[in-house]
């Protein structure tokens, strides 16, 4: 049977071509064939976020992606956020707030407040909007949990990183 | 998880030949759910036909003036749309209750409807279950069964649809378009979804290789005052305990139109038509509300641990009615 196959990847702006199993998922091939460590492993079961990166500028989770199925897709990690040496407004305000204390689910949690905001702009409503029909959402922190509810933090920042996001999202 | 061969077919007839041709390839779209199950063991296919890309992801007006939804639609594309949140905010509601924002924007509208149920024992390797091992029993008849059926369970099986989604499709009276080795079909999405029966392991009157390429939703007036309320164990992130798909029309006090389907009741999504036919024509006060609710409820079966969600699901028929009626004073 067939189940090796070569891929190419676009992770951070690079291209690399590799041969993997197709049982891979993106987020194994990222971290333990690209070394692309930023997406971390939580549960592996599309639960607790910590995996989320931005792919074709949408937030979405690496663990329960197959890497054979995503070769044309543009991916984005935290990591690829900066650029070069300066960082994204999002690991500005995570700093400056605090907004973790293990860090293991920061690169998930900045992945999917990048996303959100992008939603956000684009005027999506979430089910805690009070008009599904309005132009412009109204981010206030319910607005803020609810959107983020599929980034698990087992240390508790939630009350810093409400704040670092409110604020990258210039309220 | 069991290795496999993974292909992605140019065109639709192609991936319905794949599937036809090897009784253990199976449909893969986004793979939020069938991905997790493979490497659970649950599902173990030797080929994946990657169709994600295969049928349409756009969502068009019908000539009626209700919509076809591509079997490819995200569940955040669907949820976003201006039609969907203004002529069916049930459905733009569900969808966003569903899930979190990163499998939204994955999941497609096929995948979401053959999603597997999340019943404990289905995905516990160790455990008997009909619907993952046919004929080994089910464990969750008197064990663990709060999350269960109260409506159409079997000594097999008893296990719940867990989609939003679906719920919402339900009570605006959703037809699912497919392709199949013997062509294409159109059917009721009250009708796709087969009663455990003494087969619990097949979710679906689908047959091998019959992929959902679309979802047409009907012109639907009532549809405009229409909302979704989900109950469930913590504000959000998680499966309906019961949830509550609602549209309602009243004009002079009298219900004109009512559509109500339940989530997290039965291995469906349940059209509550004995309510809606109780309601029609009648007035539209919270007496009425609560006696239809009743007459819907009164065949409700629920098992040892989960009596609650009769009471839960007649409070919340109720409320949401009563909402919906104040909307349209």
């Amino acid at each position: 049977m067939y189940t090796q196959t070569e891929v190419t990847l676009r992770v951070d702006g690079k291209e690399q071509r590799l041969t993997i199993d197709t049982r891979t998922t993106l987020l194994d091939a990222m971290r333990e064939l690209l070394g692309v460590t930023s997406p971390k492993k939580g549960c592996d079961h599309g639960q607790c976020g910590a995996c989320t990166v931005l792919l074709d500028g949408r937030r979405v989770i690496s663990c329960l992606a197959l890497a054979v199925a995503y070769q044309e897709a543009e991916i984005v990690t935290a990591a690829g956020l900066a650029d070069d040496e300066k960082l994204h407004p999002m690991q500005h305000a995570f700093i400056a707030h605090d907004a973790f204390q293990c860090g293991y689910c920061t690169p998930g949690q900045i992945c999917s407040a990048v996303g959100m905001l992008a939603e956000v702009e684009a005027g999506w409503p979430s089910v805690v909007s009070s008009d599904l029909e309005a132009d412009q959402v109204v981010l206030d922190d319910a607005e803020i949990a609810e959107r983020m509810s599929g980034n698990l933090c087992r240390c508790a920042a939630y009350a810093n990183i409400v704040p670092a996001l409110a604020e990258v999202a210039g309220r | 998880m069991r290795p496999f061969r993974y292909e992605r077919p140019g065109h639709l007839s192609e991936a319905v030949g794949l599937l036809t041709a090897d009784p253990g390839a199976t449909f893969l779209a986004a793979g939020t759910n069938l991905v997790d199950l493979m490497r659970l063991g649950v599902s173990t296919p030797d080929v994946l036909v990657d169709v994600r890309r295969l049928t349409s992801d756009r969502i068009e007006d019908l000539p009626d003036g209700g919509l076809r939804i591509g079997a490819g639609a995200t569940n955040s594309n669907l949820a976003a749309d201006r039609r969907i949140r203004r002529r069916y905010p049930v459905l733009a509601q569900a969808l966003l209750s569903a899930a979190s924002g990163q499998l939204r924007n994955m999941a497609t509208t096929g995948g979401n409807l053959l999603q597997r149920t999340r019943c404990p024992y289905f995905q516990d390797l160790t455990t008997p279950c009909n619907k993952r091992q046919p004929g080994s029993g089910c464990s969750a008849l008197h064990g663990h069964n709060r999350d269960l059926a109260v409506f159409g369970w079997s000594e097999t099986c008893c296990a719940t649809h867990p989609s939003d989604m679906a719920v919402a499709m339900t009570a605006l009276g959703a037809v699912v378009r497919t392709q199949g080795p013997v062509g294409e079909r159109a059917l009721p999405l009250t009708e796709l979804y087969r009663p455990p029966g003494d087969a619990p392991e097949r979710d679906t009157v689908l047959s091998h290789g019959e992929l959902i390429t679309a979802v047409d939703l009907p012109s639907l007036p009532s549809a405009a005052n229409s909302r979704y309320r989900k109950v469930r164990d913590r504000a959000s992130y998680a499966f309906a305990l019961v949830s509550v798909a609602a549209a309602l029309e009243v004009v002079d006090g009298m219900v004109r139109d009512v559509r109500l389907a339940l989530g997290g009741v039965a291995y469906k999504p349940w059209r509550a038509i004995r309510a809606e036919e109780s309601l029609r024509g009648a007035p539209a006060t919270a007496e009425r509300f609560r006696s239809a609710a009743a007459a819907e409820l009164a065949d409700a079966r629920p098992l040892q641990g989960n009596a609650f969600k009769v009471l839960l699901a007649r409070n919340v028929i109720v409320s949401v009615l009563l909402e919906l009626a104040e909307e349209q004073r």
